[in-house]
């Protein structure tokens, strides 16, 4: 599992992307950049070379969901992992997330450990 | 039914609808029927009492200053805890940064520690959403009264803002659920594998 790769992390809290920041830094992933909302990561994934995306859902102007939809419709990115790290717990979530090719998914409040274990997950699989 | 409340338009319409029911009803009508007259002309009059409070409410101190007031308190709120979160992983990268410098047990102590205080420290967010959907909660309660207001003045209500078609990821966001509503972690992996 490459560790080098970019890590584009996208949520509207900023304290919540400096967490996940810190956790991924522990876990050896040290290119990582930020966005805080669907429409502003968009844009720095098709002008980066990304190697993984964690999102949240709950965002203006553009949701976690919508995003996905728009990575998966994009011939250069559809085959990035996904990661949906959110609040947003219910059944239909999931499978709407699911649906539109979620690599994996987290709930909030999460740990340590299931943010290392979704993440090789995907990455082993990509 | 006299209790010392000058009598309105409502109360003179709600008597002469009790007279006219009265009227069209032939022969004498029995204790049961004038008793559940009774009762209709005191409701008629209850409903016109509260119209009339309702309509003489300071509607502009609810959605002028009191909601206005609870939403900035709540706002205040979102950001003194962003603020002490931010300080608190101020002092955890402080502490990451002294493990080079102590002695192997105790820098892997030192990162559990930490890791731990980064894991209670996403509390933040989950709090920041339930205290938005609050807000949301009063304004859509704000909207409510102003119209409720309206209408029971004979004003014309306040018209609704036009809304967006809305995706269906916003359509799908409900913000964190409450304790007993959410489904776990394990429950979500399930579902996950369920599709594979």
């Amino acid at each position: 599992m490459d560790r080098n790769i970019n890590v584009l992390i996208v949520d509207d809290y900023r304290t919540m992307l400096r967490i996940i920041r810190n956790l991924l830094k522990q876990l050896d992933f040290n290119n990582v950049d930020e966005a805080t909302d669907g429409q502003e990561a968009l844009a720095k994934l098709r002008a980066g070379n990304f190697g993984l995306v964690i999102s949240d859902w709950n965002m203006a102007p553009m949701t976690g969901l919508d995003l996905l939809k728009e990575v998966r419709a994009d011939a250069r990115l559809k085959n990035i992992p996904f990661i949906m790290i959110t609040a947003e717990s219910k059944t239909e979530n999931v499978i709407a997330a699911k649906q539109a090719g979620v690599s994996n998914y987290i709930v909030k409040p999460f740990n340590a450990e299931t943010l290392r274990e979704k993440i090789e997950k995907v990455l082993v699989h990509a | 039914m006299p209790d010392g409340t000058p009598r309105g338009p409502e109360e003179d319409r709600i008597e002469a609808a009790v007279r006219a029911v009265l009227g069209s009803m032939a022969g004498d009508i029995t204790a049961k029927e004038a008793a559940l007259l009774a009762e209709l002309e005191a409701l008629g009059r209850t409903i016109a009492r509260a119209k009339a409070e309702i309509a003489a409410l300071s509607v502009d101190d609810i959605t002028g200053a009191h909601i206005p007031s609870a939403t900035d308190e709540l706002d205040a709120i979102v950001g003194h805890t962003a603020q002490a979160t931010n300080e608190i992983l101020d002092c955890c990268e402080t502490l990451e940064k002294l493990q080079a410098d102590v002695p192997p047990e105790a820098a892997a102590a030192l990162q559990g520690a930490v890791t731990r205080i980064y894991e209670a420290c996403s509390f933040q967010d989950i709090t920041g959403q339930r205290i938005g959907k609050v807000v949301a909660a009063l304004k859509a309660i704000e909207r409510r009264v102003e119209a409720a207001v309206a209408n029971a003045s004979g004003r014309a209500a306040p018209e609704a803002e036009p809304q967006a078609p809305r995706t269906e990821g916003e359509a799908l966001a409900n913000g964190p659920q409450l304790p007993g509503g959410a489904t776990s972690q394990e429950e979500i992996d399930r579902l996950l594998a369920s599709f594979d």
